[in-house]
């Protein structure tokens, strides 16, 4: 059965579409000098390829005619566009490109760089984080605005004006097209790795939502966490955040039971695990460690790992666990990491070591209606054998806990100490 | 002669009040004739609109940058700079390192190079 020339235009249209549009449009944006000029010829070129390619059969580099009829499309565009600022240089600059013959000799290097500029403007600070993620999504990602709009549960108007606005302001503030240098790169990294993170938490810890919608997002962080590896190897947290990324989606299928609960790490069937997903999740962290520069993906990530490794949970290293969160808390203190570390520190050595670490957060006032702190506070003086003061500590963390699975959980430890 | 800095307040317009205002450009341009005649003017501009804004604070050392105008009616407008530089980077660089950044906040707005009929 053969697909008619139709069926067989769209299909290609439709691949380049998905697998290219993000390296073209990175490269249209340097050269039109405009986000929505590009994007615009971008999508009447692709409109065209349907109509030509129907008629005269897919051209052998699908890509580059794609690139090339945009690139006209711009000129054409910028040609009508009388007011648009630096318009006869633009044009000019343009004009030049499309007589050139052939590829420019490092054109490959040329597009990794753009596909790198446009990461960085994309995550720009001086954009709305809410705006960076929808347009890191919409122009580096698969995501169309209507798809973005419903994993982030806004209506779809709202969202594209979100990303209008953040290109509206890329072109008036002037948010140059470029990849940081020297002292400012450390920070403005920091930025882009947080932008992927979030998109990641978002599908990963979807509570509400289009389920379908959210796993995809956490697809697409992985996708981008994969493209900032190729593009940014020496860069020991690009690896530990794709690390991270990979070990936790790997558990995906495990995470909830049949009747959709939530399924504690220690009690999931690691027989639904997504196991090549899990090597390449290791794979990316000794990439990382390797670099010698421990960031807190890098350690969240070898904690995962450690949980992950462990035959079953009784096997669980505790003491590196341990360790690797107090060196989580030398890097950013947060009452979290703290507790977590407490939790670990009484596994590995003793219940008392862990209760030493929690009394300072047990006396900090601000931390008195935190739940996760008076439920680790009760583990740990039930293991440690004080079971009246346990008996206060799960009450109290009964009553902070909104997630029923989880009250049910805590409950049911709470009934089963004697007296 | 001492300096004035005179700042211009309006509502932000839509399509039809973008008109009304365009037509009452000759207006414009016969004021800021007279006071550059007159030796009055030091510098002038419209702004581009609120939306393309960004402000800069520096708290222990670290520099904040948010989207948006400056927003805390308790601070007031101390001073002004109009700096030359080759893209918004630059600009907050520059913002970041004077002191109002540290204890207050420094807006910074493109200059339209379009009037937006302000």
């Amino acid at each position: 059965m053969n697909a008619t020339p139709q069926e067989q235009a769209a299909t290609a249209a439709a691949r380049v579409f998905r697998d290219e549009r993000p390296a073209v449009l990175a490269t249209l944006i340097r050269q039109v000098g405009d986000f929505q000029l590009a994007e615009d010829a971008l999508q009447d070129a692709f409109e065209s390829a349907l109509v030509t390619w129907r008629r005269d059969g897919i051209p052998r580099n699908p890509a580059a005619w794609i690139t090339v009829t945009a690139r006209r499309r711009a000129i054409d565009r910028l040609r009508r566009a009388q007011s648009a600022a630096g318009r006869a240089t633009r044009l000019a600059e343009l004009m030049r490109l499309d007589q050139q013959e052939g590829p420019a000799p490092d054109v490959q290097n040329m597009i990794e760089d753009d596909r790198l500029r446009l990461i960085f403007t994309c995550c720009h600070p001086a954009l709305d984080p809410a705006a960076q993620i929808a347009l890191t999504l919409r122009t580096l990602g698969g995501l169309t605005t209507a798809e973005i709009a419903r994993a982030f549960l806004v209506a779809e108007p709202a969202m594209g004006k979100r990303i209008v606005r953040a290109k509206r302001k890329i072109a008036d503030a002037h948010i140059r097209y470029r990849v940081p240098s020297g002292d400012e790169l450390p920070a403005r990294m920091r930025g882009v790795l947080r932008v992927v993170y979030l998109i990641f938490n978002e599908g990963y810890s979807a509570s509400a939502g289009d389920r379908l919608v959210r796993r995809e997002l956490c697809g697409e962080a992985i996708r981008l966490g994969r493209l900032l590896c190729e593009l940014l190897p020496g860069d020991a947290e690009v690896w530990g955040l794709q690390a991270l990324m990979l070990l936790h989606d790997a558990r995906g299928a495990a995470r909830t039971d049949p009747a959709g609960r939530y399924v504690q790490l220690d009690d999931q069937d690691r027989a639904l695990w997504d196991h090549a997903m899990i090597s390449e999740g290791l794979h990316a962290l000794e990439q990382g460690i390797r670099l010698r520069c421990p960031g807190q993906y890098q350690l969240q990530a070898a904690i995962t790992a450690l949980h992950i490794q462990a035959a079953d949970p009784g096997a669980t290293d505790w003491v590196q666990i341990a360790d690797l969160y107090g060196a989580l808390g030398r890097l950013s203190s947060s009452p979290v990491i703290e507790i977590n570390r407490a939790a670990a520190t009484g596994f590995a050595h003793g219940p008392q070591a862990g209760l030493d670490l929690l009394a300072p957060l047990l006396a900090d006032p601000a931390l008195q209606d935190y739940q996760p702190l008076h439920a680790v506070h009760a583990e740990l003086l039930r293991q440690a054998g004080h079971h009246q003061a346990a008996v206060a500590a799960y009450r109290q963390a009964v009553a902070l806990t909104a997630n029923a699975v989880e009250r049910a959980e805590l409950q049911r430890r709470l009934d089963e100490l004697p007296g | 002669m001492p300096e004035y800095m005179l700042l211009l307040y309006a509502p932000e317009a839509d399509q039809q009040e973008e008109r009304a205002r365009w037509a009452e450009m000759p207006l414009w341009e016969e004021l800021t004739d007279s006071l550059r005649e007159a030796g009055l003017l030091v510098a002038n501009g419209p702004l581009s609109p609120a939306d393309s804004a960004t402000t800069v604070r520096v708290r222990g050392g670290e520099t904040e940058i948010t989207d948006g105008p400056f927003a805390v009616t308790k601070e007031i407008l101390v001073g002004y700079y109009l700096l030359n530089c080759a893209d918004l980077d630059e600009a907050l660089r520059q913002a970041a390192r004077f002191p109002t950044a540290r204890f207050g906040s420094v807006e910074v707005r493109p200059i339209a190079q379009v009037p937006p009929f302000t």
